[in-house]
């Protein structure tokens, strides 16, 4: 008993002592200034205002020409996958929120003259009007159909290029390709069978209806699970925000400690060209050697380079942070270096524990002629989980999930844990 | 199916055994010297298999994980909950409103010992305090399930 007792103490202090370190460590502490009425914290002439509250799980949004806002719900709320608000007295408040759409899903996109949506297994499009207002939420075109969904990795999100093609990410309904998923010491499929049908980018053509698997293409393969992704104007190609893979620790415990589990592998940020691989499941890319290295999986030892050939990411952040949202910023209201940077919505990570969480913050990163313009990125807007503790024990107030960008050169943020909306604005000179 | 009616059928005969072969145990509380050792093994069990998905606090991740707080498939059938251990758990399943999606794979490989501990940890902590779970259990339910 006594020495049961002495272990746990061990133990204890050790994740005490690493929660202090890897605070102080993998986590880049943002500004001291105090949190605004918002509750965000951001850098110095930004502010941040609510639009909206308690709408459910609010996944990726689009905004009108006019500053109205559709909301993509992962789950049906009263009936209605999709919400429109609309602000009737221009006071900055959602003061009249219609809804149509019933199901679920995350994919939220306005591109010519239509409003996208997806659920788990299918994408829609709903024609819009003049003041881009959906004309008749009942009746969508169902472009997609039939995507793979097991209940793991299984929302679809879209994005459009200038083409008239509409990529979707079909996520692998797995960790890592395992005989038995998550399974500790299960060694990988070889081939892994999942990249038939998912575990990457696929390409269908934005008009044509009822289109399923034989009629679009695998457009970029080796991609674990995206939800954030975007069509970059200015170098007119595709970035996507991989969540890397989980667990290392639980599965190979031989070969990474909890600690190295917690930071590992990257949340990688890849520009994709057709017929691109980023190596999932046969690799991950460990930020701190800069290398891809092989999957335990697959052989690897945590030090063992990759033999297969695949794409190295445009950034790489530390592990499990989850990015959910992708936007490059076009506006011309954030000062100019901001203009055609990127910023990412991390939902904030749960594959940590036991060290602390990390994330729940939108970062932003710098661009020059469509590729990163360093290495560095820097958190823009935090404090989504309301404290530093609980931030580290998971338990956060918000976690940002879809980005857009407002007609007056605004960026919304949607939080798909209490529903809320945020507007972030830049008044300084 | 089968399984379950055979696990069913076995239930009393355990139940009256531990009865005869024991002194009757008291009701919950106060919780005996075992189940405090076994929750304090218990706790080193979960911290090693299972704190990354459930959480430090057993509160889950939303969407994912399922909490292991005031939730019928930890407070009840004690079978069941050894069966989840032993199988895994694969389906989407709602717990108070929200569902739960990510994979659990098999944990066969802890011992009778281990899989008693930790489910007494869990069904004792985190504001829970269900009973333990009994070495005896666990290996009647292993032997019953098959693996």
């Amino acid at each position: 008993m006594k020495k049961t007792t002495t272990k746990i103490a061990v133990i204890t202090a050790a994740i005490a002592g690493a929660t202090l370190f890897f605070a102080a460590k993998t986590v880049p502490i943002k500004s001291k200034k105090a949190a605004d009425e918002a509750g965000l914290k951001l850098p110095t002439g930004f502010s941040a205002s609510i639009v909206a509250d308690n709408l459910g799980q609010a996944r990726h949004i689009a905004i009108t020409n006019s500053g109205d806002i559709y909301v993509k719900l992962a789950r049906v709320k009263n009936g209605k996958g999709i919400l429109m608000l609309h602000d009737k007295n221009g006071d900055g408040k959602a003061d009249d929120i219609t809804g149509f759409g019933d199901y679920g899903g995350t994919g939220m996109i306005i591109k010519n003259g239509y409003l996208y949506a997806s659920s788990n297994e299918n994408v829609y499009r709903y024609k819009l009007d003049n003041r881009q207002h959906v004309i008749n939420g009942t009746k969508p075109e169902e472009i997609v159909k039939g995507l793979i969904n097991r209940h793991e990795h299984e929302t679809k999100s879209v994005t459009l290029d200038n083409e008239g093609n509409i990529y979707v990410n079909i996520g692998a309904y797995s960790n890592s390709c395992q005989e038995h998923d998550r399974q500790k010491g299960s060694m990988g499929m070889q081939p892994c069978p999942i990249l038939d049908s998912a575990g990457g980018i696929w390409q269908f053509k934005a008009d044509k209806l009822n289109q399923t698997y034989g009629d679009g293409t695998r457009y970029a393969t080796g991609l674990r699970n995206v939800v954030g992704l975007d069509w970059n104007q200015q170098d007119n190609q595709l970035f996507v925000m991989q969540h890397g893979r989980d667990q290392l620790h639980d599965i190979f415990p031989d070969l990474y400690t909890v600690q190295q589990s917690a930071v590992l592998p990257a949340e990688c940020l890849y520009a994709i060209k057709k017929g691109d691989n980023a190596g999932w499941p046969y690799l991950y890319y460990d930020p701190m050697q800069k290398k891809k290295i092989m999957m335990p999986e697959y052989g690897g030892d945590g030090k063992k380079e990759a033999a297969v050939n695949a794409i190295t990411p445009a950034i790489a952040f530390p592990g499990h942070l989850a990015p959910d949202g992708l936007l490059f910023y076009t506006g011309n209201k954030f000062p100019a270096r901001y203009k055609n940077g990127a910023f990412i919505a991390f939902h904030g990570s749960w594959n940590r524990a036991p060290e602390p969480q990390a994330g729940y913050f939108v970062v932003f990163v710098p661009f020059e002629n469509g590729k990163p313009a360093t290495d560095k990125w820097e958190v823009f807007a935090d404090n989504f989980a309301g404290s530093a503790d609980k931030a580290q024990s998971g338990r956060a107030d918000h976690r940002p999930c879809g980005l857009a960008q407002g007609p007056d050169g605004s960026l919304y943020v949607s939080d798909d844990s209490k529903g809320t909306i945020y507007k972030i604005s830049y008044n300084g000179k | 199916m089968k399984k379950i009616i055979l696990v069913l059928l076995f239930l009393p005969f355990g139940f009256v055994i531990a009865q005869t072969q024991q002194k009757p145990k008291p009701k919950a509380k106060p919780v005996s010297a075992e189940a405090k050792t076994s929750a304090a093994n218990g706790l080193i069990v979960f911290t090693q298999n299972c704190v990354s998905c459930h959480q430090a606090d057993g509160g889950g991740v939303p969407r994912m994980n399922p909490p292991l707080i005031k939730t019928i498939w930890v407070l009840g059938d004690q079978t069941r909950l050894v069966k989840v251990i032993l199988n895994g758990f694969k389906e989407d399943v709602e717990i108070n409103g929200e569902y739960y999606s990510n994979v659990m794979p098999a944990f066969n490989y802890l011992k009778d010992q281990e899989i008693a501990d930790v489910l007494t940890y869990v069904r004792s902590s985190f504001g829970n305090k269900a009973s333990a779970v009994t070495l005896k259990q666990v290996t009647a339910t292993r032997a019953a399930n098959g693996k």
